[in-house]
C-alpha cells in the first residue's frame, strides 16, 4: 500500500535520513523500531508532508505523493498522530474530532459513533476542554482525531511516549482493534517490546539506516534486537 | 445537545441586540440629541466592530498584527472618495484644482435608496480594498510569527499613512488634507419637506451596521473555518498534520480581519464627518488592542461590551477631570485639562490587575448566562 524507495531527510542540518527503502502491506501493523535519533519521526514526518525529502519516491496505492502538501496527502489517506499527543487544549473533544474531519464535507455522524464505540470514554468527556484530559485520554483523543479523516494509513508517533504501562497495553489493544476493522497501520515506538508484539512486520532503524528488517516475532528473539532494544 | 445550546444562545444574542437597537432607536428620537452618550454609542459602534475583527486575527487564529489603523484607513479613504458628492468635489480638492474621480456613487445610484446603497457598496469596496492590500502584504508578511508579524504589520500601518498623504496622488486623496462632505450618519435622519427631522437614525445606522458585520463574524467563527483559525491558534504542527493548510488559512484569517477592518474605517469616516490620513495614527491601533485585551482575547462580546466602556469612560464619564472645579471658594485640586488622562490610565492598569483574562476571558454571552443560570440551579438543589 505504502511504498518508500530510497528515502532521504535532512532536518536541521543533518542528514536524518539516509535512503531507506521499506513497505507498508495493506492491512498490516507495521513497525520502526530504533533509539533517539534514529530518524524514525522524520521518516514519518516526511511521508505525510511536514517535512520536504531530499530525494527517493513514497508512493501510496501506486501514487507517487512525494513533496505534496499534507493537506493533499491527509486528503489521499494518510494520517499522522503526531508525537506527544498535541490535542488542542482549549478546544471541548468533539471540536477535536471535528477538526480531524476538516477536510471531509460529508456526513461525519458515523464516524463520530465509530470513534465513540472505539472510546466510551472520549463520548463521556465530549463536552469537556482537551486539555484537561488524563494523558491517557489525550492519547485516545489523538487516535481518534486522526480516524476522523478516515484514513487508509494511519501513521503513529511513539503513542506510548509518557504514559503509564497499563494505559499503554489499552492503547495497544486499540491499535490491534483498528488494524483488525481495516485500516493500515505505520507505527514507530521506542518501547520495542510493545510494538514488535503487535507487527506483523518490523523495521530496525539505526543512524538513518534500515539495519534489520523481519516479522515482528522474528525481531523479538533476534539476539541483536534484544541486546539493543529489549534489554 | 451542544448544537441545541449554541442556537438558544444564539436567539438570546439576537434578541438582545434587538433589544438595544430598538432602545437607542427610541433613546433618540427622545432626549436631546447633542447628548454625549449618542457620540459614545456611535463611536463604540466602530470599534466594537474593528476590535471584534482584531481578535478573529489576534484571539481566534492567534496572529498577533498590529496593521488595524492602516486598513482602516483604506477603508475610510475609499468610501470618502467614492461618496463626495460630485459638486463638493471643487472645493473638498480646492488645492488640486478638483478631483481625478468624477462621480460619487450615492448620486449614481440617486434619490434615497441611493444614498443607502451608495454608502453601502463605498464600505464593502472599502472593506475589499483593505482586504486585497491585507492579501498583498500577507504574501511575504504572514511567513512571520508573533512578535515579528506585529512589528512588520505595524510597519505596514505607517507606510500606509504616508503613502496617502503623499504629494502625488493629490487628486485621489486629497494629499494631507482633510476629505469631507460625504454622507455621514446624520444623513441617515429622516427629515420632512420643511428640513426638520421626523426621525433620528443617526445613532441606530451605526450600531444596525455594526451588529450585521459581528454577526458574520460570530458566525464565521462557529462555522468549521472558525474551528481551524482555532486549532492553527492552538497548535500549528497538529492543526497542518489534520490537513489545514495553515498559509491558505492564516491569509483567510487576514483578509477577513482586514475586510471588517476596512468596513470599521469607512464607518469611522462617517463618525467623524471627515477622513484625513494624520487620524490614523499607530496609538488607535493600541486603543483597539487596548480594548480586545480589556474585553478577553477570544471573546467577541467581550470585545462589544470593553469597546462601549473604553470609549464611554474616555470621553464620557471622565470629562469632568478635565475642568477646573470650585467648591465654595475652594479649587479642587488637579483637576486640569489633561488629567483625565492620569486617571484613565491607573483605571485601566486596575482593571488588567484584577481581571488578567479581560473582562469575559475567552468566554462569550451566552456562556455567561449558562453558567448563571446553571450556579442558581445547583443553588436551588443545595437548599
Amino acid at each position: 500500500m505504502l511504498r518508500i524507495d530510497e528515502l532521504r531527510v535532512n532536518y536541521g542540518g543533518i542528514e536524518a535520513v539516509k535512503g531507506i527503502t521499506f513497505q507498508v502491506p495493506e492491512r498490516e501493523i507495521v513497525t520502526l523500531i530504533g533509539a533517539n535519533g534514529a530518524g524514525k519521526s522524520t521518516t514519518l514526518r516526511s511521508i505525510a508532508g511536514l517535512v520536504k525529502p531530499a530525494s527517493g519516491r513514497i508512493h501510496l496505492q501506486g501514487d507517487d505523493i512525494t513533496g505534496l502538501s499534507p493537506d493533499r496527502i491527509v486528503s489521499k489517506g494518510v494520517t499522522l498522530v503526531p508525537e506527544g499527543r498535541r490535542v488542542f487544549p482549549d478546544l471541548t473533544v468533539l471540536e477535536n474530532l471535528k477538526i480531524g474531519a476538516y477536510l471531509r464535507k460529508d456526513d461525519l455522524e458515523d464516524d463520530l459513533k465509530w470513534v465513540y464505540d472505539l472510546f466510551p470514554r472520549l463520548k463521556e468527556r465530549s463536552w469537556q476542554a482537551a486539555g484537561t484530559l488524563s494523558g491517557g485520554e489525550q492519547q485516545m483523543l489523538a487516535v481518534g482525531r486522526a480516524l476522523m479523516s478516515r484514513p487508509k494509513i494511519m501513521m503513529m508517533d511513539e503513542p506510548s511516549l509518557g504514559l503509564a504501562p497499563i494505559v499503554v497495553r489499552g492503547i495497544f489493544d486499540i491499535i490491534r482493534e483498528i488494524n483488525r476493522q481495516g485500516v493500515t497501520i505505520l507505527l514507530i515506538e521506542q518501547n520495542a517490546n510493545m510494538a514488535l508484539n503487535i507487527a506483523d512486520t518490523a523495521y530496525v532503524l539505526e543512524t538513518g539506516r534500515i539495519t534489520l528488517s523481519g516479522t515482528g516475532k522474528e525481531l523479538l528473539n533476534n539476539a541483536a534486537v534484544k541486546k539493543a532494544y529489549l534489554g | 445537545m451542544q448544537e441545541k445550546r449554541n442556537k438558544s444562545g444564539m436567539i438570546a444574542v439576537m434578541g438582545l441586540t434587538l433589544m438595544l437597537l430598538v432602545l437607542v432607536l427610541m433613546l433618540e428620537n427622545t432626549i436631546k440629541p447633542t447628548h454625549m452618550i449618542f457620540i459614545v454609542l456611535k463611536k463604540s459602534a466602530v470599534y466594537a466592530l474593528v476590535a471584534s475583527s482584531m481578535n478573529l486575527l489576534n484571539g481566534f487564529t492567534g496572529l498577533f498584527s498590529l496593521g488595524q489603523a492602516g486598513f482602516m484607513l483604506l477603508g475610510a479613504y475609499t468610501y470618502s472618495i467614492l461618496t463626495i458628492p460630485v459638486e463638493s468635489r471643487e472645493s473638498v480638492y480646492y488645492i488640486y484644482g478638483g478631483s481625478a474621480i468624477k462621480f460619487s456613487l450615492p448620486e449614481l445610484f440617486g434619490g434615497v435608496v441611493g444614498l443607502v446603497l451608495g454608502v453601502l457598496v463605498a464600505l464593502i469596496l472599502g472593506g475589499c480594498v483593505a482586504a486585497l492590500v491585507a492579501w498583498l502584504i500577507g504574501l511575504p508578511v504572514l511567513r512571520l510569527k508573533s512578535d515579528y508579524l506585529a512589528i512588520a504589520t505595524l510597519g505596514f500601518g505607517e507606510i500606509i499613512r504616508a503613502v496617502f498623504q503623499w504629494d502625488k496622488l493629490g487628486p485621489v486623496t486629497n494629499g494631507a488634507n482633510a476629505l469631507k462632505s460625504f454622507p455621514t450618519f446624520s444623513s441617515f435622519n429622516i427629515e420632512n419637506a420643511d428640513g426638520q427631522v421626523v426621525l433620528r437614525l443617526s445613532a441606530f445606522v451605526p450600531l444596525l451596521l455594526a451588529a450585521v458585520c459581528i454577526g458574520i463574524l460570530l458566525l464565521l467563527i462557529n462555522s468549521s473555518y472558525g474551528r481551524a483559525f482555532k486549532a492553527i491558534r492552538e497548535d500549528e504542527i497538529a492543526a497542518e498534520a489534520m490537513g489545514i493548510n495553515l498559509a491558505k488559512h492564516k491569509r483567510l484569517a487576514f483578509c477577513i480581519s482586514s475586510f471588517f477592518t476596512g468596513v470599521g474605517g469607512g464607518m469611522f469616516a462617517m463618525f467623524a464627518n471627515q477622513a484625513q490620513a494624520k487620524n490614523f495614527v499607530t496609538s488607535m491601533t493600541y486603543e483597539i488592542l487596548l480594548i480586545v485585551v480589556i474585553g478577553g482575547i477570544g471573546s467577541i462580546s467581550g470585545s462589544c461590551i470593553a469597546s462601549f466602556l473604553y470609549v464611554a469612560a474616555s470621553e464620557w464619564w471622565l470629562r469632568f477631570l478635565d475642568s477646573e472645579a470650585y467648591i465654595g471658594n475652594f479649587q479642587v485640586p488637579l483637576l486640569r485639562t489633561g488629567f483625565r488622562m492620569v486617571v484613565f490610565s491607573v483605571i485601566i492598569m486596575i482593571v488588567v490587575l484584577f481581571f488578567r483574562r479581560g473582562l469575559m476571558g475567552d468566554k462569550e454571552l451566552p456562556d455567561l448566562l449558562r453558567m448563571l443560570r446553571s450556579r442558581g440551579k445547583r443553588k436551588e438543589a443545595a437548599q
